[in-house]
């Protein structure tokens, strides 16, 4: 653990396990509330991802069934959220809630019988030449596929929202539903599909926990990561990159924090476990102060229902 | 010792509501043994432990006695109605097995005085109140001498949950440990200010290891640092639980917490009427602590540790006996005196050799 950069590379790797799962998260979230739709049921769909995850990967020795099937679990809880607020019109914070709490209930249910059990954690895609390198190599090129997946998803939903007809369509339900409903387009089910991702994606990183953070099942053993990801899409002000920032700069502080309690400064620990939300206040407050930008990009119908007239 | 009291317990009411009746429809013949608990059975560390124990009693005294329990009971009001309902349904004895059930315990108590009741790591009695609780801290001096005679880099990592007296008492007896077989050796400390958050645990553990530490303590609930010790090639101890199946080559041992003689002599003794009002502090001697095999260490190390326990339990070792010093090597405890039960209790300081900081 000496030289120049021995203690910087597993630090980096710290970091990168500490804001995936927020970062998959948030990008789903993203995408639901840039179509104008709140979702704030993320811990529980997270939840349901990670046990589903863990228990389809070890019945059928498969990591690859597992991810999908945690994606699916994810979105079969956003898909019970879409039929009550997009079709029910139930109200979107309350359902929301809702779905967080039933979430922790039914993984819980689900898990009984996988406490306890071990797991071997999600294998590491290497490349060769590339992941030898010193320093550059096991950051970048020896990660797992979630790790580059939570990238590739940044980059497609920004390339998406802002680059293509369908994500511009989007957004454009998100900023007046009525106007995107009158020249034609299916809100709901652009809704629909929106809150599915976001589903999908809490879905993901429930797996990212069980399967690679911490490869077991633990009840509640998100621990609330799913509402640090809500707050995160908030700090971006909706942008995908900002998101990535956010969720980096949130791991970093979080990692940083253990690492100067290690060293032994009579800082309190209180105060460093607070840091990382700390950091969020305070950027949220400097953004805010702009109010216009954040209004350039928040989704003007943001948990409005919609319901088409006539 | 407040135990997970968030999410986990969102679902209290439900369960309480379908469980609290579990058993009472059958005849009132063999005597009752009511059991609450803070968290779920399959929390895999402190109520799992108390459940084992629940069983443990049921199988010794068979058909004779009746086990209820309730789990994932919320700490404050909805214990009140649970612990009620249990004395209601014709319990003879009463287990409540979190810190926060302390008041519920004794105010229902003064309302079924013919009921026994016994509450896990609290400090209040009664005439009909028992309290008990295991001293942990024998298991960590048995650790800290195994990491004492294993660590290359003399330095431990230590996980700790929330400053309190508890886990102080911990921290500096594994100290005591290890500096009876390496003087020089240290402790970084990390704490996570919670009970459980198997990420952070783990990020806890990886922090400690990239500062050197190659030896994981934990007094946090799940089995994620040792996981991490596992991947990174280093070792460290359980909690609560064994959790081998975790960390089959990097756990060394574990300190198990063994409540099942104590719950059969208590059920026993409500039943024959021998039952007192008592304050018991159990330990390896007791057999409310047992060491899980020690594994994954040469052969004078595994006997090292077994003369610990073995010391422990015949009281030729006492951990707390002087001369011991601060952190900044002030005389805490003179050569030739111990300290006092309850002055282990109100452990407020940590020992020498401890680097890090007690938040106050």
């Amino acid at each position: 653990m000496s030289g120049d950069f021995g203690w910087f590379v597993p630090v980096v790797l710290s970091v990168i396990s500490a804001s995936t799962p927020l970062l998959l998260a948030a990008t789903g979230e993203l995408v639901t509330e840039k179509s104008g739709v709140l979702n704030l049921g993320i811990e529980g769909m997270m939840l349901v991802g990670a046990v589903v995850g863990f228990a389809v990967t070890l019945s059928t020795g498969s990591a690859g069934l597992g991810i999908l099937a945690a994606a699916l679990a994810g979105a079969g809880m956003a898909l019970a959220f879409a039929i009550l607020t997009q079709i029910l019109l139930a109200n979107q914070v309350a359902t929301g809630l809702a779905l967080a709490i039933l979430g922790t209930g039914l993984s819980a249910l689900i898990g009984k019988g996988y406490v306890g059990v071990a797991l071997q954690p999600l294998p590491k895609l290497t490349l060769p030449l590339l992941s030898g390198l010193p320093v550059i190599g096991p950051i970048l090129f020896h990660q797992d596929v979630l790790v580059y997946g939570s990238f590739a998803f940044v980059a497609g939903v920004s390339w998406f929202l802002y680059h293509s007809h369908a994500g511009l369509v989007l957004r454009a339900i998100g900023d007046s539903h009525h106007a995107a409903h009158a020249i034609g387009y299916s809100v709901v089910a652009i809704r629909f599909a929106a809150i599915l991702f976001g589903g999908a994606m809490s879905g993901l990183a429930g797996a990212y926990m069980s399967l690679a953070y911490t490869p077991m099942w633990a009840e509640n053993m998100t621990a609330g990561r799913g509402w640090i990801a809500l707050a995160l899409v908030v700090f971006a002000t909706w942008r995908p990159a900002r998101l990535l920032l956010g969720a980096y700069l949130f791991g970093g502080i979080t990692i940083l924090q253990l690492h100067v309690q290690g060293l032994g400064l009579a800082i309190p620990s209180q105060f460093l476990s607070m840091l990382p939300y700390l950091a969020t206040i305070l950027v949220l407050v400097l953004i805010s102060r702009d109010a216009a930008r954040i209004r350039l990009n928040a989704p003007a119908c943001l948990g409005k229902h919609f319901h088409a007239s006539g | 010792m407040r135990r997970r009291t968030f999410n986990k317990l969102l679902g209290a009411t439900v369960a309480t509501a379908a469980l609290g009746r579990v058993g009472l429809a059958r005849a009132a013949d063999p005597f009752k043994a009511g059991f609450i608990y803070v968290g779920p059975v399959a929390d895999f560390g402190w109520s799992h432990q108390h459940d084992l124990g629940r069983q443990a009693a049921q199988d010794a005294l068979g058909d004779k006695i009746k086990t209820t329990f309730v789990e994932s009971v919320k700490e404050g009001p909805d214990a009140e109605r649970v612990i009620h309902e249990l004395a209601a349904a014709g319990n003879g004895i009463i287990f409540t097995t979190s810190f926060g059930f302390m008041n519920p315990t004794i105010k229902v108590a003064k309302q079924f005085p013919k009921v026994y009741f016994e509450h896990a790591t609290g400090y209040k009695q009664a005439d009909n109140v028992s309290t008990y609780n295991i001293r942990f801290y024998e298991g960590r001096y048995i650790q800290g001498v195994i990491a004492g005679k294993l660590s290359k880099s003399g330095v431990v990592g230590y996980i700790g949950s929330v400053p309190i007296p508890e886990v102080v008492m911990g921290m500096n007896s594994f100290m005591r440990g290890m500096r009876t077989v390496n003087p020089n050796g240290k402790m970084k400390i990390v704490w996570i200010n919670g009970w459980y958050d198997p990420g952070k645990e783990s990020d806890a553990a990886k922090a400690l290891i990239d500062q050197g530490a190659d030896m994981i303590a934990q007094h946090t609930d799940s089995a994620a640092p040792l996981q991490v010790a596992e991947q990174r090639g280093v070792q460290g101890f359980g909690q609560a639980s064994d959790m081998i199946k975790f960390a089959p080559k990097a756990q060394l041992t574990s300190s198990i917490d063994h409540w099942g003689d104590y719950y059969t002599q208590r059920v026993q003794a409500a039943m024959d009427g021998s039952w007192k009002s008592q304050d018991v502090w159990g330990g390896l001697a007791a057999g409310m602590l047992k060491m899980a095999p020690y594994t994954n260490m040469p052969d004078d190390v595994a006997k090292a540790a077994q003369d610990a326990e073995d010391g422990i339990k015949s009281g030729k070792i006492v951990i707390f006996s002087g001369p011991i010093n601060d952190q900044d090597g002030k005389p805490k405890v003179v050569e030739g005196q111990a300290l006092s039960d309850s002055q282990v209790l109100g452990m407020d300081w940590l020992a020498e050799g401890i680097e890090g900081t007690l938040p106050k």
